[in-house]
């Protein structure tokens, strides 16, 4: 473990992105699964109105208990408390650490002893809303295996240090939204077909009544934006982890069936219209030379659509996962090793795009000479 | 983020609209939400829970709010109601009752039934709910005339006796 005033990210194990290798279940349509438990530690006011010797001296146990967790021996500990804007926003893009902990969030400002521990497929962070908020993260849908990893960060950490418990409701969270297990089981999700078929509505409206819920590609408070969905179970109290997993893996394959059915109506009712769209998209990630992200992220949804109805071949689903995480403001400030303006980051992440789909192998791939 | 109709305020109300199976979202500051006639108040707690607390909390009595409702962290209903945000785990025991209810209305239910927590062996003397403590809160419901809460501790202490 380190601390370091300055984000490296390369010493991140994996960069802290391996869930975006595309290895996983389903990767081509679910990018990623994220189980999250909210835990707090007896002893100590909620973050948000404890004293900032408070949340150091929590930081403080924590880091101390860590030498009997060992989901996150090699661990590295970053404090975002000690940190400039931009690499909070890198690690925020990166959906290793929420907007509230980053203090990105107008409502929440950064606080003093914000921190988080990353290991290899688990990370925990440090005075979120919740003292404690352990989150592990998968490539495509692969719910037991990520509930696992944070189950058994969980029982490490729990006999470390004193959970905050109540018999009756469970695990006490600062939002009552949380309390019982904490536990938020989500999906990342791409439905263009669900989308351009008008089928969204009926599927989201459904998976509402059933208990989920759905949000954009940074959850709560974020916008759908390039057909990319976040669903996750609303409810936390009066259902076990099992059944709460076993709600979201049911409807989340219901989900994928309606989407590959989508798929399968336009391509036979729509063909060549969907062939011409999905080629546009590529052709303007191919050669614009200004993306803002919201454009950048609607044509990629559309050459992933492509890439999954097999209209282009030579093109990864990690190629298009690194798209889009990498396309992203802070992403591209770092890589070009400055601050920029929004048109520079235009003109930045159009000249990213392009690159990155001439050297991985986007290009040749066009049936046409 | 700035309001989408007037670009000038901050949006505070976050509408999601599903018109024939399209989804659209709409960020509005309270004004031009208000114009558009989308339900909202000026006065209303800023964060997702403002509704569901202003109406339990309606039901509760209000007499004494603003006194320090938790005796660990001193936070009152009414810091809860307008953060949405407890102040910390004893809160719980200090708002039981309207919590219960809000509890429910969340998630259909106050009762937990995922994973057990046994509190490490290190740390067994910070253990809530023992015998002691429930004849502690037994009195308090007593001498502030809560019965309903009151009855509840006694079946409690009788299941542990």
């Amino acid at each position: 473990m380190s601390t370091r005033p300055n984000l490296d990210l390369s010493l991140l194990p994996d960069g802290g992105v391996r869930w975006l290798d595309a290895s996983g279940p389903n990767a081509d349509v679910v990018i990623s699964t994220r189980m999250r438990l909210a835990r707090n530690v007896t002893g100590y006011a909620f973050s948000g109105r404890a004293r900032d010797g408070e949340r150091l001296r929590m930081l403080a146990q924590v880091r101390d208990a860590l030498g009997g967790v060992p989901s996150l021996s090699g661990s590295m500990l970053l404090r975002l408390d000690d940190m400039p804007t931009q690499d909070r926003q890198l690690l925020h893009e990166r959906h290793l650490v929420s907007k509230e902990l980053a203090g990105l969030d107008q409502q929440h400002p950064l606080r003093t002893g914000a921190a988080v521990f990353l290991g290899q497929s688990v990370g925990l962070l440090v005075n979120e809303e919740d003292h404690l908020r352990l989150q592990a993260l998968r490539s495509g849908f692969a719910v037991p295996q990520a509930f696992e990893d944070v189950q058994r960060l969980d029982q490490e950490l729990g006999a470390q240090v004193p959970y905050a418990f109540h018999r009756e409701f469970g695990f006490l969270t600062a939002c009552p939204t949380n309390t019982g297990t904490g536990l938020r089981a989500s999906v990342l999700i791409h439905l263009p077909g669900l989308v351009l078929t008008k089928e969204i509505g009926k599927v989201l409206a459904g998976l509402q009544q059933m208990g989920l819920t759905y949000r954009g590609l940074y959850g709560e408070g974020s916008e759908v934006v390039g057909n990319f969905f976040q669903l996750s179970n609303q409810t936390t109290l009066g259902r076990s982890e099992d059944e709460l997993q076993d709600l979201l893996v049911r409807v989340v394959r219901h989900v994928i069936e309606r989407e590959e059915e989508a798929r399968r109506v336009l391509v036979r009712d729509a063909g060549y219209i969907i062939e011409d769209k999905l080629w546009r998209s590529y052709g303007t990630l191919r050669y614009a030379r200004s993306l803002t992200f919201d454009e950048a992220m609607n044509y990629l949804s559309g050459v992933r659509l492509a890439v999954g109805l097999k209209l282009i071949t030579g093109l990864s689903v990690y190629t298009l996962n690194k798209l889009l995480i990498f396309a992203q403001s802070a992403h591209l400030a770092h890589l070009e090793g400055r601050a920029l303006t929004e048109g520079e980051a235009n003109l930045a992440r159009a000249r990213y795009v392009r690159e990155s789909l001439v050297s991985e192998g986007g290009e040749s791939n066009d049936p046409l000479p | 983020m700035l309001c989408d109709n007037c670009k000038e305020r901050d949006a505070v109300v976050h509408l999601t609209r599903i018109v024939e199976n399209a989804v659209t979202q709409l960020h509005l500051c309270e004004k031009c939400a208000a114009a558009k006639g989308v339900e909202t108040t000026l006065a209303a707690p800023q964060h997702p829970l403002g509704d569901i607390l202003q109406a339990v909390q309606q039901q509760a009595s209000s007499t004494a709010e603003d006194a320090p409702s938790c005796t660990f962290c001193g936070s009152t209903s009414r810091d809860f109601r307008a953060t949405g945000r407890l102040g910390c785990p004893h809160c719980y025991d200090a708002m039981e009752r309207s919590l219960r209810e809000l509890l429910r209305r969340l998630h259909g239910s106050s009762k937990h039934v995922g994973t057990r927590y046994e509190t490490p062996a290190a740390h067994l003397l910070d253990k809530p709910d023992t015998l002691h403590d429930l004849h502690d809160r037994l009195n308090r419901a007593i001498a502030s005339e809560q019965f309903e809460l009151a009855a509840e501790l006694r079946d409690r202490i009788r299941v542990l006796e």
